[in-house]
Parts: structure tokens; sequence; C-alpha cells
């Protein structure tokens, strides 16, 4: 006599909204690591003089960059907005109600972004 | 003017262990009451149309957690949902997923059993107990009280896409059990070796569909990420800190 094993679909992400979303954000580190890599070849163009820059910024403006450059945002956004919402049950405050923590990063992502804006075009 | 439904199809599996290789759906005609929970539904079965039908439940209150089952795909308390919520059906009753099926609707759930003591979910005391009560204020029960609902029903673990892909996780109820007496203002047990391995908390990549899951609303997914990051606040500890100062 023996149990039957319930086999694990190969779509199981497929189910349920929340799985699908699940491997979205999971999929959306890879984009992130793109990210990462685009900001080393814009640090090492503008390393490279001004012709170097301006070769990035043409090559960054057109084609399949662009496309790809959309798509890293839209999934960047969904790990941030996922991340900052795991953080009020992460940090558990004594005397603080979870939507003051999840506004303080918020706060602070949007402090910090102004930041580097301001570095940047100043 | 259409006849109002009087009965739901229920379709339910069945597997009968040495004689079926896998199981099948067998269907059912019950009465469609307002009243009637799905295992109501499976009670009328049993007791009128078909006696071989096997599965658990006990209270038909919430409480003990025998009944969960898949219901029309999602982990409910069979006790807890209604048929008239899912008229005009079918409604599709199967067993609870990611747990080897005994017969029919009825699960083994000693991978759980087994691992639930190690998280040493039991108050752990160092120094002297106080005579009589061990009191403690209702602010420091609320610190752990959603913990304790947990009625070991075993709906966390079927929604769990990580439990179904890597068996030797922990578990949603388990490492939530383990918060629940690592919140407790009388408890001075250490778990970490268990709660902080690979097969703990960080196996978890919060899906949090075992909150959702949730009929007692325990909310593992919380305990999970708020373990983590104390677990990693002890491991930075241990790293800086001289021995004597960690704690």
């Amino acid at each position: 006599m023996s149990a039957y094993r319930q086999p694990v679909s190969t779509f199981w992400w497929l189910h349920q909204w929340s799985y699908l979303l699940f491997v979205l954000r999971e999929l959306s580190s890879v984009f992130v690591a793109w990210f990462v890599v685009y900001l080393l070849l814009a640090v090492s163009a503008i390393a490279d003089g001004p012709a170097a820059y301006q070769d990035f910024v043409a090559w960054s403006g057109g084609g399949w960059v662009l496309v790809l450059n959309v798509v890293a945002l839209a999934f960047v956004l969904l790990h941030a907005v996922t991340w900052f919402a795991l953080a009020p049950k992460a940090m558990v405050v004594p005397h603080v109600p979870p939507w003051v923590v999840l506004v303080g990063h918020y706060l602070a992502w949007a402090v910090l972004s102004a930041a580097v804006a301001w570095l940047v075009l100043r | 003017m259409a006849r109002k439904r009087t009965t739901i199809t229920m379709e339910v599996t069945r597997f009968r262990p040495g004689e079926d290789s896998e199981p099948t759906l067998q269907s059912y005609e019950v009465p469609l009451r307002k009243e009637w929970a799905v295992l109501d539904g499976l009670n009328h079965i049993k007791d009128h149309l078909d006696g071989t039908l096997s599965y658990r439940w006990s209270c038909r209150m919430g409480i003990c957690g025998s009944c969960g089952m898949t219901v029309n795909g999602k982990p409910q308390l069979s006790c807890a949902t209604f048929l008239v919520d899912y008229a005009p059906g079918p409604v599709r009753v199967e067993p609870l997923r990611n747990f080897p099926v005994i017969r029919d609707l009825v699960v083994d759930i000693s991978d759980f059993m087994t691992k639930l003591p190690k998280v040493k979910p039991w108050l752990i005391h160092e120094g002297e107990t106080p005579e009589g009560e061990f009191l403690q204020t209702p602010q420091e029960m609320d610190e752990y009280k959603k913990y304790s609902m947990c009625i070991n029903c075993m709906l966390c673990y079927s929604a769990c896409p990580v439990y179904a892909l890597e068996p030797e996780f922990l578990g949603p109820a388990a490492i939530a059990l383990g918060q629940r007496y690592n919140l407790d203002s009388r408890d001075d047990g250490d778990r970490r070796d268990v709660l902080a391995s690979a097969e703990g908390v960080w196996a978890c990549t919060f899906v949090g569909e075992c909150s959702t899951a949730c009929p007692k609303g325990v909310d593992p997914a919380g305990a999970i990420q708020r373990y983590k990051l104390t677990a990693a606040v002890a491991a930075l500890k241990d790293f800086l800190l001289p021995r004597g100062a960690r704690r």
C-alpha cells in the first residue's frame, strides 16, 4: 500500500495570479543586474571622454537598448514596490504603525533619488 | 420562470491505495442548502450516497484543523467553505496539495509532524520559574497572540510553492510557531540553529500565499520576514561584537 505523490506541474506559476506575480518579481532580479551593467557601461563611457559618451548616448537612445531599458524599468519598479510592501512585515517597530514604516521607505527612496538627480544634473 | 436549483454537483477525488495508480474524480449530486458547508456535502455523500468515501473532519467550527482540502483549486477548511458560494457548480473537492495522498481526500502530514518539534514549540525558560501563574501583561501577549492561533490545518503548506518544490523547507506554520515562542516574554529559548538555516526562513521567497490561505489570521509570511530581519541582525552582531556583548 503506497500513498500517491501529487506531481507539481511545470506551469504551476500560471495557475494563480499571485504565483505569477511572484515569479515576475523573482525574474526582476535579472533586470536589476542589467541596470548595474548599464550603469558600469555609462561610467566607462564617461571615463573614455566626450566622444565615447556621445556614442553611448546614441546607442542608448535607439532600438533594442531603449526597449530593454523600458522593460527593465518596469521590472525594477515592480521589484522596488514589492520589496517596500514587505518592509512593514519584516520591521515591526514598537508603537509605530506599519504604514509609517512603509511611507518612511518611500520617503527615503524619494530623498535618495532627488540627491542623485541633484548630483547628476547640477 | 426558471426553477431555483436545489442540488449541486460535487466532483470529489477518489484514490484507493493498492488499487488505483492515480486519483480520479467522481461526481455526486448533493442538496444545495444555504447553511451547508462543503463538509456537509461530503457528510451527505458518506451517509447517503457512498459510504466508502474517506476524509478527515472533527469539530465543524474551524478549530480542529482536520478538514483542510483543495476546493476549486484553493486550500480551504471544508467546514468554513459554503456550497452556495460555488453555485451553480460543479464544486471540485481535492486533497490538500503538496502532501502524499493516503486515500481519497486524506493526506499524510507526517512531514510536518517531524518538522514541528525541531522549532521547539514550547516555553524555554532560564532561571527560576515563578510559583503559580507565570504572569504576562496584555501588551506582552499581543506580541505573539496571532501566531498562537495556528490550528495546524496545513492550508499554508498546501498554498506554498516553495514547499512544493523544496520539500525540505521547514514551512510556514512551523516557523510561525517558532516565532510564537520567540516573541513570548516568558521565553529565553534559542531557535536560531533551526529557524535561520537554509531550510528555515531563508528558503522562503515571500510568495505570501500562506498568509492568504490561513483561516486563522496567523500571517506566517509576516512571521518569516520578521525573523529574517532578527536572524540577519543576530548574524551581524556575531560578526561585529565580542562574545560577551552579544544578545
